[in-house]
């Protein structure tokens, strides 16, 4: 039998991705492999990523939620890499078929003005990184069978990273009040679920910051310019083909989704 | 359903709403209730508390939210009546040992400036009506065992209503957006959930228009005056003696509501 390593999770991570075939929990075969072993699998693939021509362009937060945090055992957001070809320009289809079991959450999403480098960073400082604030839907869709992973499965696996659409309507953070920043989400024209900003780790700026701290332990930054989804607001709603998700935020516009 | 049915039931749903004890699901006790009876035993028991005293408020609609209306199965919301002693001002103590097993939800509340009647109301007609728009945080209640209810135990159970706390900050209706106006719920300092307010029915205005047709095509008119708690923004929370419960709304301010403790005494 094979040993695990980093190379050969990321092997398996990215044919995964690449076949749409999902699997097991890479913890079934590996108990030994911890959380920084997952952020080792996590940037590898990137690298390969990189080297095959993709750019790096942001991170998206996940597990923001304190609940859920307080479940898995940590108490910072994960991250996980956005290149620019997980990009759904505003319009396009979401092609079901290109994916594996895709699913869509609302978010609100930053772009950064200027560099932001833990560690100590607050959420005010961080919120003075942010140039705008964009309404966003970011597609998810795990490599792993039903959504079942432990935390390292999830790191390794990018937090689920697959596509993201940012809205048109671009605000500056001072001329909003984030966590009363509300969203509604339809499925097929139905109110399925709504949520605010504090729904994301009190406030988005506090998610950035515990991301940015987090990052820094392992030699990271981010940079200028740099989207960053600062994670799910709502649960996930399900993707069909012909079905339509649409996001309607109070100050930050609507984004739809429509899915082949 | 025959008159000793209903009169059973409205006894024992008195009976455990003046001594806190709760009684089982009347579905079990009487198979074959339907929601027609279910009104007619709220109605029945509201119309003996008006007799002994009570002044009807307003009305609160129930089951507007998608996760409610799966759960119970249904495409109608329900309705219930508000009563005087259900008002609790907002900077006093609340009781805890007054209801049986109360939760809290946040709400926006609409105050009625002019009568409305269905059927036949519009949206427009609806907020033309409203005067403010406040916010607001519902403790619903349920007389019937750790909350087993079936959409008939909760009509009949006043849709479990229990109390109401208003905020001070007056908004009109127009110029606030309906559907995507957010709030916060907090509880002991935590938040506990967050939501807009299209939550409600698409709209909270649509649950209003929904309450004044329903009540029309009985012959019943909303009145100048009356409040009316459209539906809740986020799920609820249990509450328990010394607990502190705030809703937060963009543009609306907060409301809190603080249940006592054991060191508090009630004359």
């Amino acid at each position: 039998m094979t040993e695990w390593n980093v190379e050969r999770a990321a092997t398996v991570l990215a044919d995964a991705e690449a076949g749409r075939t999902d699997r097991g929990p890479l913890t079934d075969e590996w108990p030994g492999l911890d959380l920084a072993t997952g952020y080792r699998i996590q940037d590898e693939i990137l690298r390969r990523k990189v080297e095959a021509g993709e750019h790096i362009v942001g991170v998206k937060l996940g597990l923001t939620s304190r609940a859920k945090q307080q479940r898995m055992g940590i108490d910072s957001p994960l991250t996980g890499w956005l290149t620019d070809v997980m990009v759904l320009p505003a319009g396009a289809p979401l092609v079901t078929r290109e994916l594996i079991h895709p699913r869509v959450e609302p978010e609100i999403v930053f772009v950064l003005g200027e560099r932001l480098s833990g560690p100590a960073v607050t959420a005010a400082r961080a919120m003075e990184a942010v140039s705008h604030v964009y309404a966003g839907l970011e597609v998810i869709d795990s490599r792993y069978t039903d959504f079942r992973f432990s935390l390292p499965d999830v790191v390794a696996d990018n937090a689920s990273a697959s596509r993201y659409v940012v809205g048109s309507v671009g605000r500056k953070p001072s001329e909003l009040d984030l966590a009363l920043e509300a969203c509604l989400l339809e499925v097929d024209g139905e109110v399925v679920d709504s949520a605010t900003g504090a729904a994301v780790q009190g406030h988005p700026a506090e998610a950035l910051a515990l991301a940015a701290n987090s990052l820094a332990r392992r030699g990271l930054a981010l940079e200028a310019g740099w989207l960053v989804l600062t994670g799910g607001m709502t649960d996930a709603a399900f993707t069909r083909p012909g079905g339509t998700i649409a996001v309607h935020f109070t100050n930050l516009g609507s984004v739809t989704i429509g899915c082949e | 359903m025959d008159t000793e049915t209903r009169s059973e039931a409205v006894r024992a749903l008195l009976r455990a709403h003046r001594t806190g004890k709760p009684i089982d699901p009347l579905t079990e006790r009487f198979p074959g209730l339907d929601v027609a009876d279910a009104y007619a035993i709220q109605a029945a028991s509201v119309e003996q508390r008006v007799r002994d005293g009570a002044v009807i408020h307003g009305y609160k609609v129930g089951l507007t939210s998608p996760a409610l209306r799966r759960r119970l199965d249904v495409d109608q919301p329900n309705f219930g009546q508000l009563t005087d002693t259900m008002f609790h001002p907002e900077s006093q103590l609340i009781d805890p040992s007054a209801f049986v097993a109360p939760r809290v939800e946040p709400q926006i509340a609409f105050a009625l400036g002019k009568p409305l009647k269905g059927p036949g109301i519009t949206v427009p007609e609806a907020a033309a009506a409203v005067a403010w728009v406040m916010p607001a945080l519902e403790i619903v209640d349920s007389r019937i065992r750790d909350w087993k209810v079936t959409l008939v135990d909760t009509i009949a159970d006043n849709a479990s209503s229990g109390g109401v706390v208003l905020g001070s900050t007056l908004v009109p209706p127009s110029g606030l957006d309906m559907r995507r106006t957010g709030g916060v719920l907090y509880h002991n300092g935590g938040i506990a959930g967050t939501g807009a307010l299209g939550m409600v029915l698409g709209s909270p205005l649509n649950s209003l228009v929904w309450l004044a047709n329903t009540l029309g095509a009985q012959g019943v008119a909303l009145r100048a005056g009356q409040v009316v708690l459209p539906g809740p923004v986020t799920a609820d929370v249990p509450v328990a003696a010394g607990d502190v419960v705030t809703a937060t709304f963009a543009s609306l301010g907060s409301v809190t509501a603080r249940f006592a403790d054991d060191t508090d005494t009630f004359g």
